[in-house]
C-alpha cells in the first residue's frame, strides 16, 4: 500500500541519510518495489533469483546471500539499503565520519570484510581450504580438473597465511591485499 | 559464366542483359563490392565487348582465346579484395605493429604504396574510391554490421545521450568549424579564397563525421564502463547518418545561394533535418518488420534465410535513399531492431551464418576503404595547398571536438546515473578519428558550385591522416599515460588475481540488483507491451515457446538428473566402479556413458539435451577410457612439479570473466563471442543446478530458517546445505562435471534412505517433502522459471524423461517416483516456495519504523 511505502521511505531516509542521496534512495525504492514481487515489503532469495543477469554470475547466489542477515529470509528495505551503502565510493569522508562514531559502511575494511564474508560461509573468521576451493569452484571453467584447482588453492593461501594455520584470518586478508585499490574496485558509480 | 560466353556472337543483344546480371549481383552484397567498383574505374563494359565480338568474328575457330576485357572489371575488384586482405593478414601476423600502430592506418600507408606503384606504371590516377561505390556498396555493410551486433538493450536506454552527442554533437560540430573557418578566413588567416560563409558550413559538415574503428579498438583495450562503450558506438553510428542530412541540407543551402536564404528556409531546412533522419530510422523499422515476418515463414529455406537478411536491409537502404530519406538510418534502425527477432525466427545455423558474413563484408569493405583512402591520394591534381586553411581546419577539428565532448557529457553527467568519467571523456574527445564518410562527402561537391573543392578534397585528406594516424597511434600510449597516474600496477598475487576477479563479479551482480540502467514504469510497459503484441506477430510460435531460457535450461537439468538416475541405477545394478577414485571421476562417467550406451541406446537417442548431449554423445563415442585415464594420470603429475608461472597461467585462464570483459561483439575485426556465450551459459547451468538442489534439498526437508538460528552455527551451517554440503566441500565443492555425478549420489541416496525411514532423525529436520499436500500455500507460487512452464501447461520435462526410458531397473524404479513424477517435482518446488511465517521481529522492527 502506498502510505506503507511512503513511511517505510521515510524511515530508511532517516536512517541511512549518511550514505545516500535523496534521489538514490527514491530510485532505490523503486527498484525494490518492483523487484518485491510479493509485495510485503520484504525481498526474499526468489525476489532476488528472478533477477536475471544473476543467474550468469558465478558469485550471484553468494551475494545473494550477501543480502541476507544471519538465519533470515527475508530483508528489507532498509538491509538492503545497508548492504548496498558498502558500495557506496570512497570520496568526502567528513560527512559520513561526523554521522556516525563507527567506522562507515563503505569503508575499506567493511568492504574487505563484505568479500572475505563471500567466501567465509562459516562465519568463523578464517577461509580455510574448503571455502577457498569452493569458491575457486565457482569461477573457473568446468575444464580445469581438481588437482589443479587444489594446487591453486594451496599457492593462494600460502600466499596470504602468515601463522601457518593453513587459512586465512580477516587480518591476513587485509594484508595481503593491501595494494589492491579496494575502494576503487568495491564501488559503484552511481552509488556516488 | 554461360551468359558472357555467347555474348562474343550476340554482344550486342546480350550487353545490357549482362550488365543487368551484374546489378542483379549487386543487390546481393557477397558480390556488391565487386559489382561496385564497375563504377570505380569507369571501364566502359558495352564498347570494350563489343570491339572484341569484331574481333573474334574476324578469326577462324579459337581454341582458347584470351579476353581481358571481358573480366576485366570484376577481375579487378576480386584482385584489389585480394591485395587489402593479404595486407590485413600480414598486420595481423605481428601483432607487436598493430600494437603501436593502428590497423586502419596502416592499411592507408599500404594504400600510399599502391597508390604511388600506380601512379609510376600509369601517370596518372587510375584507381580512386568514387562516391557512389562507397555510399552504394562498402558503407551499407558496415552499417548494417554495427547496427546488427548492437547490444539493443543498452542502446535504447540510453537512446537519449547517444541522440545528444549524436545530433547536438554533430552540429555544434559542422557548425563551429564552418563559422570558426569563415571568421579566420573574413580575418585574412588564408588569403584569398572563393569561399563564401554557406560553402565553410558545408565543409565543416562534412567534416564532423567521425569514424569509430580506432575508439573502439582503443575502448577494449583500456577498461571503460559498457553504457560509456555503449554511447560511443551509437554516437559513430548515427553520426554518419546525421552528417550526411546535415551536409545534404548545407548543400541545398549552397545550391540556392546566399541572396535567396531567409527565415523560411531557415525553418524548412531545420524540419527537413529532422523529417530526413527520423523518416530514414521509420524507413528502417518498417523494413526491420518485413524481415521479422519474413523469417517467419523460411522454416523451409533455411539454405536461404540468411540471404534475406542482407537483401531485406540492403532494400531499406535504397528505398530510403529513394525516398531522399537518411539511408544510414534507415539501415541502422532496421538492423537494430529485427536482430532479437530474426535471431530466435531463424535456425542457429543460419544465425551463425549471417552473423559471421555480416563480420566478412563488414571487415573486408572497412579494409577496401582504408586502402582506398590510401590511393585515392595519389594525385596531384587534387593537392592544393594553403597553409592556413588546412592549419586552422585542423586545429578547429581537433579543438571543437574536445569542447563539444566535454560540453555534452558535463550536461549528461548531471541527469546520469552513472557519469562519464574524465578520462572517458579524454578518449572520446581524442578518439573523434574522421573516415571514408568525410572522404566520401568531400568527392561528392560540385566543383561548378564550390571554386575551391580541391582545397576542401586535400584538406579532408590531411585530417583523416592527422586523426587516424596520428591521433590512432598517440591514443594508446596517452590512455596508458593516464591510467598510470591513476593506479600503479605490479605484478598481481594469486590472491589478488582472485579478488580482483571476485570484486568485479561482486560489483556487476550488485549492479545488477540495483537495476543498471534505472528502473522505469515506461521500460517495464514496453517489456509488457512487447511481449504481449510485437513477439507474438514477429516470432514464430515456436520460438516464442522455447525463448523461455530459464525453462530450457530447467528442462535440460532434469534431463540430466534422469539419467544421472539411470546411470546410478546402472552402478548399483550391474557394476561395481571405484567410486573413490576422485580423480578419475570424469573417465568414470565416460566409462559409464560408453556402458550405458551399449544397453540402451534409445535414452542417448531419444532425449534431446541441446547442451548436454555434446558432452555425454562426444564421451560415449570414445570408447578407450583407460588412454585418457592414463593422460590424466600424466596430467596430474606434471601438475605436482608446477612452478608458479604455471597456476598463474591456469587461474588467468580459466577464471570467468565477469561482463566487464564481455565486449568482443561489438568488434568488428574480431569474433569470438561464441566463447563468452559458452562461458555465460555454462555459469548459467551451473547456477541454476545449485538452486535445484537447494531446492532439492528444501524438498529432503530442511527445518525453515527460524527453527534453525536456534542452534549453534557450526550445526546450522549443515544443515543449511542439507548434509549435502558435508561431503561436497570434501572433493568437490561446486556444480562441475563429476560433483553432479557424485552429488546426485549423495542426494539421492539420501533421499533412498530417507524414503525408507521417512522420520530421518537429523536433528531439527522437519520431512516435509512427503506431506506435500498439507504444505501447499494457500497462495501458490512457482520460481521464476517454472511460471512459464506451467502456464503453457505442458508436462514437466521429467516425465517426458521418464517416457523415454525404455528400461529401467529395479532400484530405479524404486527411485524414480521421487523426482521424475510430475507430482513429486511440483512438492519439491512448493516446498521451498512455502511462504515462512512472518518472524515476528521483522514485524516488531517494521512496527517501529512506522
Amino acid at each position: 500500500p502506498l502510505w506503507c511505502d511512503k513511511v517505510l521511505l521515510r524511515a530508511s531516509r532517516r536512517v541511512e541519510i549518511a550514505y545516500f542521496s535523496h534521489s538514490q534512495i527514491t530510485r532505490l525504492y523503486s527498484r525494490f518495489h518492483s523487484l518485491d514481487k510479493g509485495e510485503n515489503g520484504a525481498l526474499s532469495r526468489e525476489d532476488f533469483q528472478r533477477i536475471p543477469e544473476l543467474a550468469i554470475n558465478p558469485l550471484g547466489d553468494r551475494i545473494i546471500n550477501a543480502f541476507f542477515p544471519e538465519g533470515e529470509d527475508q530483508v528489507n528495505f532498509r538491509g538492503f539499503m545497508r548492504t548496498l551503502a558498502h558500495f557506496r565510493p570512497v570520496e568526502d569522508n567528513e560527512k559520513s565520519k561526523g554521522h556516525d562514531a563507527s567506522e562507515p559502511l563503505n569503508s575499506r575494511n567493511n568492504k574487505l570484510l563484505f568479500a572475505f564474508r563471500l567466501y567465509d560461509l562459516d562465519r568463523d573468521d578464517k577461509i580455510s581450504r574448503d571455502e577457498l576451493l569452493q569458491v575457486l569452484r565457482m569461477m573457473v571453467g568446468v575444464n580445469i580438473s581438481d588437482e589443479q584447482l587444489g594446487s591453486i588453492a594451496d599457492r593462494t593461501i600460502q600466499e596470504a597465511d602468515t601463522n601457518g594455520d593453513m587459512s586465512i584470518s580477516f587480518s591476513e586478508f587485509i594484508k595481503v591485499l593491501e595494494k589492491v585499490d579496494v575502494e576503487q574496485k568495491m564501488s559503484i558509480r552511481f552509488l556516488h | 559464366m554461360e551468359s558472357s560466353f555467347g555474348c562474343w556472337r550476340r554482344g550486342l543483344v546480350l550487353m545490357p542483359f549482362a550488365t543487368c546480371l551484374f546489378l542483379l549481383c549487386a543487390v546481393v552484397p557477397v558480390c556488391d563490392a565487386a559489382a561496385g567498383e564497375e563504377d570505380i574505374w569507369g571501364v566502359s563494359n558495352s564498347s570494350s565487348q563489343n570491339t572484341e565480338g569484331q574481333e573474334q568474328n574476324n578469326s577462324g575457330l579459337p581454341i582458347v582465346t584470351f579476353r581481358w576485357n571481358h573480366v576485366q572489371t570484376p577481375f579487378l575488384v576480386s584482385v584489389w579484395i585480394i591485395v587489402g586482405c593479404l595486407a590485413k593478414m600480414v598486420f595481423e601476423l605481428n601483432h607487436r605493429v598493430t600494437n603501436i600502430f593502428p590497423e586502419s592506418g596502416l592499411l592507408i600507408l599500404i594504400g600510399f604504396v599502391l597508390g604511388g606503384i600506380v601512379w609510376g606504371a600509369d601517370k596518372k590516377a587510375t584507381f580512386a574510391l568514387q562516391p557512389t561505390t562507397f555510399f552504394y556498396y562498402l558503407l551499407p555493410q558496415i552499417i548494417l554490421d554495427a547496427g546488427y551486433c548492437m547490444p539493443n538493450k543498452l542502446f535504447f536506454s540510453n537512446m537519449g545521450a547517444i541522440l545528444v552527442y549524436a545530433v547536438i554533437g554533430t552540429c555544434w560540430n559542422a557548425g563551429a568549424v564552418g563559422i570558426s573557418l569563415w571568421g579566420c578566413y573574413e580575418g585574412g588567416a588564408m588569403g584569398h579564397l572563393e569561399i563564401g560563409f554557406l560553402q565553410f558550413l558545408l565543409f565543416g559538415s562534412l567534416l564532423s563525421a567521425v569514424d569509430p574503428v580506432a575508439v573502439i579498438a582503443v575502448f577494449e583495450e583500456v577498461h571503460v564502463n559498457e553504457v560509456l562503450f555503449i554511447l560511443v558506438f551509437g554516437e559513430s553510428l548515427l553520426n554518419d547518418g546525421v552528417t550526411v542530412v546535415l551536409y545534404n541540407v548545407c548543400d541545398a543551402f549552397v545550391s540556392l545561394g546566399a541572396a535567396k536564404i531567409n527565415a523560411a528556409e531557415i525553418i524548412k531546412g531545420i524540419i527537413s533535418f529532422f523529417v530526413v533522419a527520423f523518416g530514414g530510422a521509420l524507413v528502417g523499422v518498417i523494413f526491420a518488420i518485413i524481415l521479422c515476418l519474413l523469417t517467419r515463414c523460411t522454416k523451409n529455406i533455411q539454405i536461404i534465410e540468411a540471404g534475406f537478411i542482407f537483401v531485406i536491409s540492403y532494400l531499406s537502404y535504397l528505398t530510403a535513399e529513394m525516398l531522399s530519406l537518411s539511408a544510414i538510418m534507415a539501415i541502422t534502425f532496421c538492423g537494430v531492431c529485427s536482430q532479437k527477432y530474426i535471431n530466435v525466427n531463424m535456425d542457429e545455423r543460419s544465425v551463425n551464418t549471417v552473423r559471421y558474413a555480416m563480420k566478412v563484408f563488414a571487415n573486408g569493405s572497412e579494409t577496401m576503404i582504408f586502402v582506398f583512402l590510401g590511393i585515392s591520394a595519389i594525385d596531384p591534381a587534387i593537392w592544393v595547398w594553403n597553409t592556413g586553411f588546412i592549419l586552422l581546419t585542423l586545429l578547429f577539428v581537433f579543438v571543437y571536438r574536445i569542447m563539444g565532448v566535454f560540453f555534452l557529457t558535463w550536461f549528461l553527467n548531471k541527469t546520469r546515473l552513472v557519469p562519464v568519467e574524465t578520462i572517458e571523456q579524454v578518449i572520446m574527445s581524442y578518439g573523434g578519428l574522421r573516415g571514408g564518410v568525410a572522404y566520401a562527402l568531400a568527392t561528392v561537391l560540385d566543383p561548378v558550385k564550390i571554386k575551391e573543392k580541391n582545397l576542401m578534397l586535400c584538406t579532408t585528406f590531411l585530417v583523416i591522416y592527422f586523426t587516424v594516424v596520428l591521433q590512432g597511434v598517440t591514443m594508446k600510449p596517452l590512455v596508458k599515460w593516464l591510467k598510470v597516474k591513476r593506479s600503479a600496477q605490479s605484478e598481481l598475487k594469486l590472491i589478488e588475481k582472485l579478488n580482483n576477479r571476485t570484486f568485479e563479479h561482486t560489483l556487476c551482480a550488485v549492479e545488477d540488483i540495483c537495476g543498471r540502467i534505472g528502473d522505469n514504469w515506461w521500460i517495464r510497459g514496453w517489456n509488457r507491451f512487447e511481449q504481449k503484441w510485437i513477439c507474438r506477430y514477429l516470432m514464430k510460435p515456436s520460438a516464442r515457446k522455447s525463448q523461455d531460457y530459464l525453462f530450457g535450461v530447467f528442462h535440460q537439468l532434469n534431463l540430466e538428473d534422469a539419467v544421472n538416475y539411470v546411470s546410478e541405477g546402472e552402478r548399483r545394478g550391474s557394476l561395481a566402479f571405484m567410486r573413490s577414485e576422485d580423480a578419475a571421476s570424469v573417465d568414470f562417467k565416460k566409462k559409464f556413458g560408453t556402458d550405458m550406451s551399449d544397453i540402451m541406446p534409445d535414452i542417448m537417442v531419444n532425449t534431446d539435451f541441446n547442451g548436454l548431449d555434446v558432452s555425454m554423445s562426444s564421451v560415449t563415442r570414445e570408447s578407450v577410457p583407460s588412454v585418457s585415464l592414463e593422460i590424466h594420470e600424466n596430467d596430474t603429475k606434471n601438475l605436482r612439479n608446477n612452478n608458479d608461472v604455471n597456476v598463474h597461467h591456469l587461474l588467468q585462464q580459466h577464471l570467468y570473466k565477469s561482463r566487464k570483459h564481455h565486449r568482443h561483439k561489438y568488434s568488428r575485426s574480431h569474433f569470438s563471442i561464441n566463447q563468452s556465450e559458452d562461458e555465460v551459459q555454462e555459469i548459467f547451468q551451473r547456477t541454476m543446478r545449485s538452486r535445484l538442489e537447494s531446492f532439492k534439498s528444501a524438498k529432503m526437508g530442511v527445518a525453515p530458517a527460524k527453527k534453525i538460528s536456534k542452534h549453534p552455527q557450526k550445526d546450522r551451517q549443515q544443515k543449511m546445505s542439507n548434509g549435502k554440503s558435508l561431503d561436497k566441500s570434501k572433493a568437490h565443492p561446486y556444480g562441475d562435471e563429476d560433483f553432479e555425478f557424485s552429488d546426485g549420489n549423495s542426494a539421492s541416496g539420501g533421499e533412498a534412505a530417507t524414503y525408507q525411514t521417512p522420520y530421518a532423525t537429523r536433528s531439527g529436520i522437519v520431512n516435509r517433502a512427503f506431506m506435500p499436500e498439507m504444505d501447499t500455500p494457500p497462495t501458490m507460487r512457482t520460481p521464476p522459471w517454472l511460471s512459464q512452464a506451467e502456464t503453457d501447461g505442458s508436462v514437466a520435462p521429467s516425465q517426458r524423461a521418464q517416457r523415454s526410458l525404455p528400461w529401467s531397473p529395479s532400484n530405479i524404479r524404486r527411485l524414480a517416483p521421487l523426482r521424475i513424477s510430475n507430482r513429486s517435482t511440483d512438492s519439491f518446488i512448493m516446498a521451498d516456495v512455502v511462504k515462512p511465517p512472518e518472524n515476528p521481529e521483522d514485524r516488531n522492527s517494521r512496527r517501529d519504523e512506522t
